[in-house]
């Protein structure tokens, strides 16, 4: 049965289908208005609305049409350490400071490609943290330490 | 002042010694990526609007400029030595440029893209120059209902230039205008969509959205497949053409220095039309279309000039109406509100020191290109060679670190991540990711639009078709979609993007 359809069609109108059901249903907790005088409201549940109808379209669309190409396995590796590595940044930055910050992440996200030797990674971190560090903290005077209040400084 | 009074005023902010220096930064920035695996301008231009924040307005905007230009070039260089488009609208160089480049004439291919480049440059910076300024004007008499049309026309007409499902690029237009709705409300300042984060009360950053899904996605995107590229040309001579090649590139570099001049104000893409669109033309006007495929020069010189003219021209619509054509432009409003303008028909009048400089500047950068890119054409070889696996750990960074700069704000960062991981899926699913950042720039503006077109009209919608200018607009945006899904347009588009994927 699900063979007949497009799997990536199907999932891509699912996820427009929700998010426009997830801005329509939220938008009716704000004063919708008329259309003389729009409410906060108003855009969103037309828009939102709109878009859960395109993603049954989208899905529909993809009926007795599946896909003819296997797309290739993501890269888990990669996704885990790249976003890992942002989500890192964001939680570390004010407390380590930027040199320690900018080398994990540097060596973090370097590992992300399988061609990529520890040696290899550890190098283009030094090289990526003296870089950033010359061309942001002291070219572009970006307020943050070099070292941050967790390491005691 | 007549132009050339303003073109004086122009070149005197252009060349400035610091905006020089800006204007060399940006088209050699612009020519890197380009050259460069897996890194885009608008990625890199959304890297950069933090650091520009520094800037002069002047400095800022010409180095944006320059990057978005000077990326034509070098996605052409790799598009001809490696048979790899640095940048989409490339694609068709790459067909006779790398038949050239493997019959030992890559100095020929790369000398006609130079120079068919510098001349549709030139041409297109005057068209600039020329047509901005009444554009301007007229401009300043258009209401809430003209722009809102104008600006349902610009979304609709990117779906039709955007290649694959048309629904997905509707839908992906309808999510990005939604998630533009994010943060207070402009007449109530009720938050909307915040889940009680006082850090979204302002909104997305528009840097971490375009980063995101086109910077970090694009890393996801090329770790599934990793693999080295082959470099076959490993040094160029004869880097300048005989009297012979001279005569059989002048019409190609004219023909498509018009289309591309025409095409590029069209939003959504027209720099890519305008390439395949001309070489199709040159194809069809040729003595010999058989030769075309196996190297023929006319189909180097036609789609290099006519993505380059576009370029230029495709800056008509933001710098005088303030609605940007594609996603690099979208960014170049960004960088706009950075620096405190609000891009529209006022910037020439306001402030035109500002307004001709860029212009001028963008002749300079051209020039700056050609002595760029021809002399220093090894180098741009052995950058070829750079392995995108020592590059992507830096553009992560750059990211982070950049959008962190802006406003200190943890926030920012992590809606990277999570638009870098909405981006991919998407993208995974086969939808185009542009359209959704497009209608993310242009949601607030559509909204504000809108109600107050609907509060001047006293609710009836009726106004938009009473007005001519806004009535022609939006028939011209129906029309943009009509024909899209007209079948027989419908199998050309994917012969014309066919090349792409």
């Amino acid at each position: 049965m699900l063979a007949k359809f497009s799997l990536r069609d199907i999932l891509a109108g699912g996820i427009f289908v929700l998010a426009g059901a997830y801005f329509a249903l939220e938008a009716l907790n704000y004063e919708v208005g008329t259309p003389f005088r729009m409410g906060p409201g108003f855009m969103p549940l037309l828009l939102g609305t709109v878009l859960a109808l395109l993603g049954i379209g989208v899905a529909a669309s993809g009926w007795e049409k599946p896909d003819r190409e296997k797309p290739l396995p993501p890269s888990w590796r990669g996704i885990v350490l790249i976003v890992g590595v942002i989500v890192f940044f964001g939680a570390t930055i004010r407390g380590l400071g930027f040199v320690p910050v900018v080398f994990i992440a540097a060596f973090a996200s370097a590992m992300a490609s399988r061609l990529n030797s520890p040696l290899f990674a550890g190098l283009l971190a030094v090289g990526l943290t003296v870089l950033c560090t010359a061309i942001f903290v002291i070219g572009l005077g970006m307020t943050v330490p070099w070292f941050g209040p967790w390491l005691g400084q | 002042m007549d132009i050339i009074g303003f073109l004086g005023l122009g070149f005197s902010v252009a060349l400035d010694p610091i905006n020089i220096l800006y204007c060399f930064i940006g088209v050699l920035l612009g020519t890197l990526v380009g050259v460069l695996p897996g890194i885009g301008p608008t990625a890199t231009i959304a890297m950069l609007l933090p650091i520009t924040f520094s800037l002069s307005p002047a400095a800022a905007l010409i180095m944006l400029a320059g990057i978005y230009y000077g990326a034509q070039y070098g996605g052409s260089t790799t598009a001809i030595l490696i048979n790899l488009p640095g940048e989409s609208s490339s694609a068709v160089t790459a067909i006779d440029g790398y038949q050239m480049a493997k019959k030992g004439r890559a100095g020929h291919a790369l000398a006609t893209a130079a120079l068919g480049s510098f001349f549709a440059g030139t041409v297109g910076t005057l068209l600039l120059a020329f047509f901005a300024p009444p554009l301007a004007r007229a401009a300043l008499n258009f209401g809430a209902p003209e722009y809102f049309a104008l600006i349902v026309l610009g979304l609709l007409v990117s779906i039709a230039l955007a290649h694959g499902s048309i629904l997905k690029a509707l839908a992906m237009i309808v999510l990005g205008l939604l998630l533009g709705m994010v943060g207070q409300d402009i007449y109530t300042g009720t938050p909307r969509f915040t889940f009680g984060v006082r850090e979204l009360y302002s909104g997305l950053n528009f840097v971490s959205v375009a980063v995101g899904i086109f910077g970090v996605a694009e890393i996801l995107r090329n770790l599934e497949n990793e693999k080295g590229r082959e470099v076959m040309v490993k040094s160029v001579s004869n880097l300048w053409l005989g009297k012979e090649e001279f005569k059989r590139i002048i019409a190609p570099v004219i023909r498509g220095t018009a289309l591309g001049s025409v095409l590029g104000i069209l939003p959504g893409g027209g720099h890519i039309l305008a390439s395949f669109a001309s070489y199709s033309a040159e194809k069809r006007l040729s003595k010999n279309p058989e030769e075309f495929g196996h190297g023929a020069i006319e189909g180097v010189a036609g789609p290099e000039s006519a993505n380059n003219a576009a370029a230029q021209t495709s800056f008509i619509p933001l710098m005088t109406l303030g609605i940007p054509a594609h996603p690099v432009m979208a960014l170049m409003v960004g960088a706009f509100i950075l620096q405190g303008i609000t891009p529209g028909p006022n910037v020439i009048n306001d402030q035109p020191a500002l307004f001709w400089g860029i212009i001028a500047s963008m002749w300079i950068g051209n020039l700056l290109l050609v002595m760029l890119n021809l002399p220093l054409i090894g180098l741009w070889v052995k950058m070829l060679t750079i392995p995108y696996r020592a590059l992507f750990p830096a553009i992560v960074l750059f990211a982070c670190i950049g959008c962190y700069s802006i406003n200190q704000n943890v926030f920012d960062i992590y809606a990277i991540g999570f638009f870098g991981i909405l981006g991919y899926v998407l993208i995974r699913l086969g939808c185009e990711p542009a359209p959704l950042l497009l209608g993310f720039v242009l949601g607030p503006l559509l909204e504000e639009h809108l109600r107050r077109a609907m509060i001047i009209s006293r609710g009836d919608p009726m106004i938009f078709l009473e007005r001519p200018i806004s009535a022609t607009l939006l028939g011209l945006a129906l029309l943009a979609v009509l024909i899209a899904i007209l079948p027989s347009i419908r199998k050309k588009r994917k012969e014309v993007f066919v090349d792409e994927d």
